[in-house]
């Protein structure tokens, strides 16, 4: 991201994204997903919409799913981001999670995907979706737009990774 | 023996990067120096410009550049016009930035360029732009009479194009009908909407005088072949990829939209990097729209309810230019038959311009339509005619022994509407079982005893794909035995690494992870045309197999001559290269590339190769050879060839809310033979998603000014996973006889025949209260006000 245009207006963050420390600069106007993918070059965090609908731009706050393009960067300063980098595994193999969207099918274009991911990924935090019927599934996918997929394999992934984590 | 690729329903190559967050879609990619564009988009429908005042906007701290029409130059002018046709009489296209005059809410009047986009959009408002407004033409119906406003002076009652086609006698078909059965059906506009918008990042390199553009497009050779002769540039100095583009469906081919040539140019004048990114706001207003026809349909038919002849007129709504020609409406008219026998036809349109975004085709391209009016009609004349809807399309279906059967009418790409092979009864047959045809009027009683309103509906379709002009591919096996598959057609989703890596694999016994696919990138092959009109895989494809076997046929002649044997006597399995019944006699794919090469001076830990025995006979590289393993081929098929299908569905209506319950969704679904089933039952789903969305959401809701009242995700309704259901699938395949692979398209086939299929069922639904369903799409209030005028009718 290029400087802003009035340096005194700027806000330095410090905060945790996917376990690590970081710090950025900000201005007040700056979004979140903004800032996370060209301030901190996390650009798995997609933006499809900017007012809150699409659920691309999903990242996780504090624990719990966020739509990234309807708050402030400066809103996140001390807060614990997880994007969709954090979730693959030191060794760069897949979440079941990621392994479940790629053996069902779940993506074809990828860039409504990260957003389901994460979304998922908190969804199943809670709830042992293994034993949900679809149509409970689907409630919970309902905050993220797909336009290729038509969900049919992104809810027999959150079925899969559902069942592999809960051994 | 190696397990065939082709056929089998394998796991995406691309999948893992995408998954982790490492795709590069055109907004990630940063280059050095990089600055930010901002298009100020006219607030009104119509409006004279009489000036333009960027002092302000300039002035503001972070605003490198301003371009208004004046400032363009020979880049100034008129965008091209892609597919002239001589009914298109009054072909209009923009310029990149509005010259005197506006005709749609979102039309390009400027371009910023700054440090950010935040300060760029800062400064589009500190432009002053007077607007003198003018009338508005933004109601398709009454857009061509003689009273109506002109979009574009000089051009008559807005009527931009105008083509009658006829297929035997009509007049007569419907002078001896038994029955006549007339229906008027509409389309509403539509938009395809990716879940990523259109952006660019144009780069300007002085030292080489090159040009290199990242495009989010479905065509970057075209663009790339455009860019090229507008800026006066050798083609090989301008480099146009598509990266990782999430989602097309159609609109995302065009040469060009305004921000393609704008980047550029602001590049060229900066001597930087410039990053243009579409808000989604902007999207709904800038990137082209389809869909909206009217159509007054008459079928005649005999005693027995088979169609005699056909007539239709329609009204086809371009938008306020028409930079795709009259693709989409050429499209309807030879839809309109669908899959039944029509010996008499008659179809008339009108392509009219208004005061709207402009039309190209988005996943189906006017079949949608044409399945639409022809559909419904059926439905009609099965109830005048006492028969079983499916009955009435069973009389009527062009047979399996009836192929090649020719429309009689020029299909979009200029060759003949002929049906290359099809099953149209057993597919419908399928689809009857898979929903429960036969048994559902019992069901559907004891439903509305309780108060609830089922219905089931149907509808078939065809698809002309795999159209030309032409594909190539490149196929190269390197050195260390790895395969490289290259061609011009980008990729939007549609799995085209896993799938040309199949066929590759396939013809090469090499296994699938040892393949890497390119696609849209102009610096890797530069032939092509683009993705669109369902024709990647049949087109590239079939490149891509006539590659691969040319180099299997090197690879085997090179092998043969070390082994000493003919080439017939090899087989191909794991990149290794054997004689059948002695596999000790072997090399790998990986030391034939190399021996396809006579370098003086070796290198590396080659496999060693027998010497030469000496004196050498001739030249290293015999004539009519040439060095490696690698070959390019190019497919140009005969004519379209033809997909189809039959979905059908049982919906519940809730008369109180209008909203429509999709309980069960069948597709049965002809490509041809498939390269990879998964794939493409992926396409069916999306297809049928937009088709869901299309009939039951999406309304673009335009005022009598001009204006869009659901230009944002708030009104203009799209479906989750609450909204589409689950959809069964089956496939039936009628290998096309056109083409090596037998393969036809199947990009867009989910999206075709839904909007008919549900409003069968929605009809059916709610034929106690006697409402026939002709338009789409009938989103919930709509639909709610038709059910409470009915049982309580307004005095």
């Amino acid at each position: 991201m290029s400087e802003p245009t009035t340096a005194a207006q700027t806000r330095t963050l410090h905060l945790t994204v996917n376990g690590k420390s970081v710090s950025g600069v900000a201005e007040p106007r700056l979004l979140l997903s903004d800032f996370l993918r060209h301030e901190l070059g996390l650009t798995g965090t997609h933006v499809g919409c900017e007012h809150g609908v699409c659920g691309c731009c999903t990242v996780l706050y504090n624990g719990e799913p966020v739509r990234s393009c309807l708050m402030l960067a400066v809103q996140a300063d001390g807060a614990n981001i997880m994007t969709v980098e954090g979730l693959a595994n030191g060794d760069g193999s897949l979440h079941p999670i990621q392994q479940a969207f790629l053996d069902c099918h779940g993506l074809q274009c990828g860039f409504c995907t990260p957003g389901f991911l994460m979304n998922t990924y908190a969804f199943l935090k809670e709830h042992a979706a293994q034993d949900m019927t679809d149509e409970e599934i689907r409630v919970a996918l309902a905050g993220n737009l797909c336009r290729c997929t038509g969900y049919q394999g992104i809810v027999r992934a959150v079925r899969q990774a559902a069942q592999v984590m809960q051994k | 023996m190696t397990t065939k690729l082709l056929g089998e329903p394998v796991k995406r190559l691309e999948d893992p990067r995408l998954l982790k967050g490492q795709g590069q879609y055109v907004d990630d990619i940063h280059r050095p120096g990089m600055l930010h564009g901002a298009v100020l988009r006219s607030p009104y429908a119509h409006a004279r410009i009489k000036g333009i005042d960027v002092s302000n906007a300039l002035a503001l701290p972070g605003v490198h550049l301003v371009l208004s029409a004046a400032d363009l130059g020979e880049a100034g002018g008129p965008l091209p016009l892609l597919i002239p046709h001589p009914a298109l009489t009054e072909p209009r296209t923009q310029r990149a930035l509005a010259v005197d005059e506006v005709r749609y809410v979102g039309e390009a009047v400027a371009f910023v360029v700054a440090t950010n986009r935040y300060v760029a959009e800062d400064a589009l408002e500190l432009i002053e732009v007077d607007y003198e407004p003018l009338p508005v033409v933004s109601v398709l119906d009454t857009a061509t009479r003689e009273d109506a406003p002109l979009v574009h002076a000089g051009v008559e009652r807005n009527i931009a194009a105008h083509l009658v086609q006829t297929v035997g006698d009509p007049d007569a078909a419907f002078a001896r009908a038994a029955h006549v059965v007339k229906g008027r059906y509409r389309m509403d506009r539509g938009a395809a909407n990716p879940m990523e918008t259109r952006g660019i990042v144009a780069e300007w390199n002085d030292a080489e005088q090159s040009l290199t553009c990242w495009i989010s497009t479905q065509g970057p050779i075209p663009i790339r072949n455009g860019l090229a002769m507008l800026f006066g540039l050798p083609e090989h100095k301008v480099r146009v990829m598509a990266p990782d583009v999430g989602g097309g469906f159609g609109p995302k081919i065009m040469m060009f939209y305004p921000e393609e040539i704008l980047a550029p140019v602001a590049s060229m004048r900066l001597k930087r990097p410039i990053k243009w990114i579409e808000d989604r706001m902007e999207h709904f207003i800038s990137t082209n729209h389809e869909r909206e026809q009217i159509h007054d349909i008459e079928v005649a038919f005999d005693a027995d309810g088979r169609i005699l002849g056909v007539r239709d007129t329609f009204l086809h709504d371009t938008g306020a230019f028409s930079p795709y020609g009259i693709i989409t409406p050429l499209i309807t008219a030879t839809q309109v038959p669908n899959n039944y026998n029509v010996p008499n036809y008659r179809v008339e349109f009108t392509v009219a311009f208004t005061n709207k975004v402009p039309v190209s085709p988005y996943r189906g391209a006017g079949r949608p339509q044409g399945v639409f009016a022809m559909e419904r009609l059926l439905d009609k004349a099965a109830a005048a005619l006492g028969l079983d809807r499916a009955e009435i399309r069973r009389r009527n279906f062009v047979q399996p022994d009836e192929f090649p059967h020719d429309v009689g009418l020029i299909f979009q790409d200029g060759g003949p509407t002929t049906y290359d092979s099809g099953n149209y009864p057993e597919v419908q047959a399928r689809a009857l079982k898979m929903i429960g045809w036969d048994g559902f009027k019992s069901q559907q009683a004891e439903a509305r005893a309780q108060g609830r309103y089922l219905g089931i509906g149907l509808a078939n379709y065809v698809e002309g794909t795999g159209i030309g002009p032409y594909e190539g591919a490149q196929v190269r096996v390197d050195v260390r035995g790895h395969v490289y598959v290259s061609t011009a057609v980008s990729t939007q989703g549609q799995g085209h690494y896993t799938t040309f890596a199949q066929i590759a694999a396939d013809e090469l016994g090499v296994p699938l992870d040892r393949v890497t696919v390119t696609t849209g990138d102009s610096t890797q092959f530069r032939w092509g045309s683009g993705t669109y009109a369902s024709r990647g895989l049949t087109v590239a494809g079939n490149a891509v197999g006539l590659a691969a076997h040319a180099v299997r046929e090197k690879a085997a002649q090179i092998a043969a001559d070390l082994l000493e044997v003919s080439p017939e006597d090899l087989e191909f399995e794991h990149g290794i290269v054997s004689v059948k019944g002695s596999p000790g006699r072997s090399y790998s794919l990986a030391a034939l590339s190399v021996a396809s090469n006579p370098l003086r001076y070796a290198y590396g830990e080659v496999p060693k190769l027998p010497p030469e025995p000496l004196p050498r006979q001739g030249p290293a590289l015999t004539s009519g050879r040439e060095p490696g393993l690698e070959a390019i081929r190019y497919y140009s098929p005969p004519h379209a060839a033809f997909a189809s299908g039959c979905h059908a569905a049982i919906v519940e209506v809730d008369l109180d809310t209008g909203m429509v319950k999709i309980l069960k969704y069948a597709v049965v679904h002809d490509c041809g033979v498939m390269v990879n089933p998964m794939v493409v039952e992926g396409q069916v789903y999306g297809g049928v998603a937009q088709g869901v969305g299309g009939m039951l959401y999406e309304k673009l809701d335009y005022d009598e000014e001009g204006q869009l009242r659901s230009g944002t995700y708030m009104d203009f309704l799209m479906p989750y996973a609450t909204e589409v259901p689950h959809i069964e699938t089956d496939h039936v395949e009628t290998p096309s006889p056109l083409n090596p692979l037998g393969i036809k398209g199947a990009g867009e086939a989910g999206a075709i025949p839904t909007p008919s299929a549900l409003a069968s069922a929605i009809e059916d639904a709610l034929s106690p209260l006697g409402i026939q369903v002709t338009q789409a799409p009938l989103p919930p209030d709509t639909l709610r006000a038709m059910i409470a005028e009915k049982r309580a009718p307004a005095r």
